[in-house]
């Protein structure tokens, strides 16, 4: 509370972001510890969490006061215009402090009381059970083993403590390996599947060196593949593209101009070979700083493979670009379409779907296991194995199921939220959109398969809120280890029984679990089945959404076929007693009067009536949020007054006789 | 003629000879009787010919014709000389396997060409019905020989690419030829609409109505300030413009006579759209014929008065000219213009400026030659899909209509509406903007009569203008595909406004392929004129009645209309704005997910209706 000068700002105006006419709202800013609040002359509050906030600008001094610009993390952006100088500068520096804590400590996390007491928090912490998730795909078995190897995170720091591994697989081979692989990730299970026999595995890259090989790691890469008996010959694959390498070699020039001098030297005649040759000696390159991929001549049975999915520095910029052209006021069709190629954010999109759809096909089709990693395993290789797992297997795709799935691949394999998602103040370079790119591709899928998953496009921007908004715990901190440090489920609750309470708001009315065409999903990259995400990226800009949902609707009409098909039962049963009690020959009174007119029939038929009203209303309300004042044509309007002044004059979309 | 009605069962065809005699000697007379007039020069049938061999199929969607029947339908027939369809034939038959696109299996059998139509049947192992093709709908034809037989690709105006393997050179050769011939004819009257004999439809019940008249008597019932007038009786003011329109009531014939003079065509100003809540209205013209003298009329400007003195008293009127003001400066020199601001006192004008024409087309085309390339880059799609405009025009397209649409609702003022000629993007405006405004255009009804009203009668040239679609080698002379913007803007109003459309997508793309290329006769000419010349409503079935035919209406209905008597507001924002995919990529993915999402839709609608136990709530208006 002790970076809080003011509390309370009146006569506030907050600008509509893309109009250019500089319509506003009225109303008044408060300052709280935890949110910023404004309230309009409508009544009509906006709420802003200060971990939402990504970025507070004030700009130049203006005729009507000092404008304060707050881009947020969940893509809302308001532009306040604060009459007086000196409450704008105050609140400017509150909301500094605010947004960038320290500690994780001061986070909302722990602070935030949802009248929950101590059992039933820790309940809500235990209703994703990862041990149950790997019992449900069927491990272990006679081929994989639980492993206590990094009981005490010993082996590695960013993994998680249970951990599942070939039976083969002896602790001196593990241990051997983690020392030969970045960070210490070693290969581990992160999906077996169980008809296939086949697995999804994961790991950093090896720190082979320039000539180095680690036997326990291809002993343990041995293992894998022969845990799977189907087919003895395994992928690797490398997330990462085959360029970066190439680009990052360029910069390693010594190294590099010494292999070239060996390598002239030994396949000097040998032109054919010339773009194998190329290909190796980038591999060497990368190898002689210790960092790399694996020598295929080493590893028996695999099959190396590149995807090229960009590393965080360019995936940050790439959605920095998308936001600045979509930001723009007036944008036109032409800068919007060169803007979204010129951002290259859906062409990473197609790269991280790709890479999950070669994955799917490999276990599929080849019933071959994969190793899957990038540099540290923890960013793109989290992308690409809970992709591909989703793409597998039906169950991540309920709510419940996709809940597991990311607390398996993203949150105990440490997948690193609290340096992606910014959440303490810490180096701007570590923060990047990879989450938000996963929930991205799952949103695509949804597109293509509208009828293969039980959650809907609002259960996505739920939890992308969430991982920015520090307000439950699941997503705090970098890895287990650091989780469990923080007395994280002593001191914050779990989102997730928290969005299984509202479970209703997130279902897909189309959800069809029973058809066994969605048990694999074999989505299509081809280029057109790749849109913005308006709703993700302009979820607060509510003029650019559609004025009606189909959603609602159906599920209002689902919820009257339930109700009347209840109805229907109850009536059968009564006419059903209704014999019963005539072939006794006994016809009461009471009996009279429950075939009535009165009678329940007509009760739920006013019912069905009134509740067919309801989508009526929607719409009606809907509507009336859309006048034209809230479109940009609205100022091409302007034009009606423009060269004869005294005609009409527009304000807040109302015409008014000036003259 | 009216009542002969071309069953497909045996004996339909055996008194064969008589029904076609009565056919024919009907439409030689009709030739004979205009041609004495001088009218066939103006009509775009310039051919005076009597169709020889023609092929009055049933309904392609039920072909159950064998071969055998339909070449007899072929064969020798007397003819009154003239052109004949058999002459253009070159090739009776030829054997050929069919491959529709990635998703549906080639079918195998006897390729045939026959007046109107290609036809592939099965043989005899087959059991699969016959495949028709109309062959006015084919689009451009490409041929490649190779040894012993040719492939034929078939590129149709509803942007679906066939490919036709066919056996023999010669044969490859005498079949694309005969397409090529067969499907560019001109001719009006020798077009299949006029041998087109549905079941279940007859003639003369078709063209159930009338919308300048009918729409007059809704207008009427709202105010009294406007007439119906009959002064174009004979086509004589205004070539384009039906015979019946709606003028101010204080604006006599002879009046309106003086200033068809002053405007380009003949298209002075009518009511498009009277706005009952405001009590103002939408009109549309063609733009004046001021020149370079700026030459005035009288009883031009009288009749804009009169507009504004028959709306709410005080009402301002705006002028919407769809050209940007250079462009309307520079009309000047070749006998055109704009209005004068002091000769017209109380309008200002605006200028919004659409594309039209040849960009338009090529843009069209430039578009569709995007969306059949599937193995381009993400990078290389969204700069096709950039550089070919088309989303550009669709965004100008609605925020014009919602420009004059606000005009009228906003600010109660009267807007008129032209460009240059006033049968192009001013119909795009003048319609989208009632879409906008007026609840009951929203309907099924509705909706067919507002394309009746504001497109065909109001004289958009869709023989010009739809002529070639996409694919077409040949340079565009007048083809523009504004009509399918028009389509494309509804479909981004709908897809906003899921709710408060009575039709769905269905319905749009199926007068996408209509107006292109169609069976019914709705579409054919530029005029009502030339349609009268051509007697297009008595001896041709209308798309109308053949939409609203129960199982056809049930298909094209939005199961989810809640009618909604509120303006629909889009957002133009380009991030608002979509492709239709559902058109043009129609034929080049599998059915889109949506379409499977509808399909359960619908089938919960069906249970609904099962529970409920009676049909759904939505009423047809009107």
């Amino acid at each position: 509370m002790e970076h809080i000068r003011t509390t309370k700002v009146e006569q506030v105006k907050l600008l509509d972001r893309f109009s250019t006419s500089n319509k506003s709202l009225t109303g008044t800013l408060y300052l709280t510890a935890t949110h910023l609040l404004f309230i309009d002359s409508h009544q009509k509050e906006t709420w802003i969490l200060h971990h939402h906030i990504a970025l507070v600008e004030k700009l130049a001094l203006t005729t009507s006061g000092c404008p304060l610009v707050i881009q947020c993390k969940n893509f809302r952006i308001v532009h306040f215009i604060v009459p007086r100088e000196r409450d704008c500068h105050d609140i400017y520096n509150s909301l500094l402090q605010l947004s960038k804590q320290a500690k994780y400590e001061d986070l909302y996390a722990f602070s935030y009381n949802p009248k929950q007491n101590d059992s039933e928090r820790l309940q809500g912490w235990e209703l994703i059970d990862l041990a149950e998730e790997y019992k449900r795909m069927g491990v272990p078995n006679s081929n994989w083993q639980l492993s206590d190897a990094n009981r005490e995170y010993k082996i590695c720091e960013t993994y998680p403590k249970e951990l599942y591994v070939p039976r083969i697989a002896s602790k001196p081979i593990i241990v051997g390996s983690s020392k030969f692989r970045s960070k210490g990730r070693f290969p581990v299970l992160s999906y077996y599947h169980q008809n296939k026999e086949a697995a999804i595995c994961r790991c950093s890259q090896p720190l082979s060196g320039f000539s180095a090989r680690c036997l326990e790691d291809e002993h343990l890469l041995q293992a894998i593949s022969k845990a799977n008996p189907v087919n003895r010959y395994m992928y690797v694959m490398d997330t990462r593209p085959k360029h970066r390498m190439q680009s990052w070699w360029a910069t390693q020039k010594d190294i590099g101009r010494i292999i070239v001098r060996i390598s002239s030297k030994i396949w000097n005649d040998e032109k054919i070979r010339e773009s194998d040759e190329k290909k190796r000696l980038n591999a060497m390159a990368n190898r002689a700083a210790g960092k790399g991929y694996e020598n295929e001549d080493n590893y028996s049975n695999i099959r190396f493979q590149f995807v090229g999915i960009e590393n965080i520095h360019v995936m940050r910029s790439s959605l920095q670009k998308l936001l600045e052209v979509n930001g723009t006021k007036g944008l036109s069709v032409s800068d919007f379409y060169s803007g979204l190629e010129s951002s290259g954010w859906l062409r990473h999109i197609k790269a991280v779907m790709d890479a999950a759809i070669f994955l799917a096909k490999a276990i599929m089709v080849e019933n071959a296991s994969v190793l899957v990693h990038c540099s540290d395993g923890w960013d793109r290789t989290s992308q690409v194995c809970s992709l591909g797992s989703l793409l597998l297997d039906s169950y991540y795709r309920t709510i419940k199921g996709f809940m597991v799935l990311i607390e398996k691949d993203w949150i105990s394999f440490g997948h690193k939220f609290s340096e992606r998602c910014g959440h303490l103040d810490g180096d701007p370079k570590e923060v990047s959109p990879v989450f938000t790119q996963f929930l991205e591709c799952v949103w695509h899928l949804t597109e293509q398969f509208p009828q293969a998953f039980e959650f809907n496009e609002a259960f996505l921007l739920q939890i992308h809120e969430h991982i920015h908004s520090c307000q439950f715990g699941n997503f705090l901190g970098n890895c287990q280890k650091e989780r469990e440090e923080l007395k994280l489920k002593e001191k914050t609750y779990s989102l997730w029984p928290f969005l299984l309470d509202d479970q209703k708001k997130y279902l897909n009315p189309l959800y069809s679990y029973k058809s066994p065409k969605f048990a694999v999903l074999e989505p299509n990259t081809v280029s057109f089945n790749f849109k913005f995400w308006r709703n993700m990226y302009h979820q607060f800009d509510r003029t650019l959404h559609p004025r009606q949902s189909v959603f609602n609707v159906i599920m209002n009409m689902d919820e009257q076929n339930q109700q009347l098909e209840k109805d229907i039962k109850d009536l059968e049963s009564k006419i059903k007693q209704c014999k019963n009690k005539q072939t006794d020959g006994i016809l009461t009174k009471e009996l009279l009067h429950s075939v009535h007119p009165e009678s329940p029939t007509l009760k739920t038929s006013l019912c069905f009536k009134e509740q067919t009203l309801l989508p009526v209303n929607h719409a009606l309300r809907t509507i009336e949020g859309s006048n034209p004042a809230d479109n940009r044509y609205s100022e091409y309007a302007e034009e009606f007054s423009k060269s004869e002044p005294g005609v009409v004059s527009l304000e807040y979309g109302v015409a008014r006789m000036t003259c | 003629m009216d009542e002969i009605e071309f069953s497909s069962t045996g004996s339909g065809w055996g008194p064969r000879s008589e029904v076609l005699a009565v056919g024919w000697g009907n439409s030689c007379e009709t030739v004979r009787w205009l041609l004495p007039r001088g009218l066939l020069n103006s009509c775009p049938a310039g051919v005076a010919s009597c169709p020889a061999s023609s092929c009055p199929f049933p309904s392609p969607r039920s072909p159950r014709l064998t071969l055998l029947e339909s070449v007899l339908l072929l064969g020798p027939r007397p003819t009154t000389g003239g052109m004949e369809f058999s002459e253009l034939i070159r090739t009776g038959r030829a054997q050929a396997k069919l491959l529709r696109g990635p998703e549906a299996p080639p079918l195998r059998g006897t390729l045939c060409v026959t007046g109107h139509h290609l036809l592939l049947s099965p043989g005899p192992q087959g059991t699969s019905d016959l495949w028709l093709l109309l062959l006015r709908s084919v689009d451009s034809i490409e041929k490649r020989v190779s040894g012993d037989s040719g492939t034929i690709t078939l590129r149709c105006k509803d942007l679906r690419v066939l490919q036709l393997d066919i056996e023999g050179v010669e044969a490859t050769l005498d079949i694309a030829r005969s397409i090529e011939a067969l499907s560019s004819l001109e001719s009006v009257i020798t077009s299949f609409p006029f041998f087109y004999r549905p079941k279940g439809l007859r003639l003369g019940d078709a063209w159930h109505f009338h919308p300048p008249e009918r729409y007059y008597k809704r207008v009427a019932r709202e105010t009294n300030a406007w007439r119906l007038s009959e002064v174009n009786e004979d086509f004589s003011l205004c070539l384009s413009y039906p015979r019946a329109v709606i003028v101010p009531r204080a604006v006599d014939d002879d009046a309106l006579a003086r200033c068809a003079r002053f405007r380009q065509g003949g298209r002075f100003p009518v009511l498009s759209y009277h706005h009952a809540p405001s009590g103002t209205v939408l009109l549309r013209s063609s733009q004046p014929l001021t020149g370079p003298q700026k030459r005035r009329c009288a009883e031009d400007e009288e009749l804009l008065r009169a507009v504004l003195a028959g709306a709410r008293p005080g009402a301002p009127g705006f002028i919407l000219d769809t050209r940007s003001a250079q462009a309307a400066k520079q009309a000047r020199v070749t006998g055109g213009g704009t209005e004068a601001k002091a000769a017209y006192p109380g309008w200002k004008r605006l200028h919004r400026p659409l594309e039209r024409g040849r960009p338009l087309q090529e843009s069209f085309v430039r578009l569709v030659e995007a969306c059949g390339d599937l193995e381009q880059s993400m990078d290389g799609w969204l700069s096709q899909l950039e550089a070919c405009h088309w989303l550009a025009h669709v965004k100008e397209a609605l925020s014009t209509a919602c420009l004059a649409a606000r005009g009228v609702e906003r600010e109660e003022a009267c807007v008129l509406v032209h460009g240059a000629e006033g049968t192009d993007s001013t119909l795009l405006v003048t319609s989208l903007a009632q879409l906008i405004l007026d609840p009951l255009s929203r309907t099924m009804t509705g909706f067919q009569e507002l394309v009746e009203r504001e497109w065909i009668q109001a004289g958009h040239p869709f023989q010009l203008r739809c002529a070639h679609s996409a694919f077409s080698h040949a340079c565009p002379k007048h083809e523009a595909p504004t009509f399918l913007l028009f389509l494309d803007c509804v479909w981004q109003l709908g897809r906003q406004f899921p709710l408060s459309l009575e039709f769905g997508e269905g319905l749009l793309l199926a007068l996408f392929e209509h107006a292109y290329a169609s069976p019914f006769g709705t579409f054919l000419c530029s005029s009502e004129k030339e349609r009268c010349l051509c007697e297009v409503r008595t001896r041709t079935h209308s798309l109308w009645s053949g939409l609203n035919q129960p199982k056809v209406r049930r298909k094209l209905r939005n199961p989810l209309y809640v009618p909604n008597p509120l303006a629909i507001w889009p957002s133009v924002e380009p991030q608002s704005l979509r492709l239709w995919q559902g058109l043009f990529l129609r034929w080049i993915r599998p059915p889109e997910p949506s379409q499977v999402a509808w399909e359960k839709v619908w089938q919960r609608l069906a249970s609904k209706e099962k529970t409920e136990g009676c049909e759904p709530t939505s009423k047809p208006q009107l």
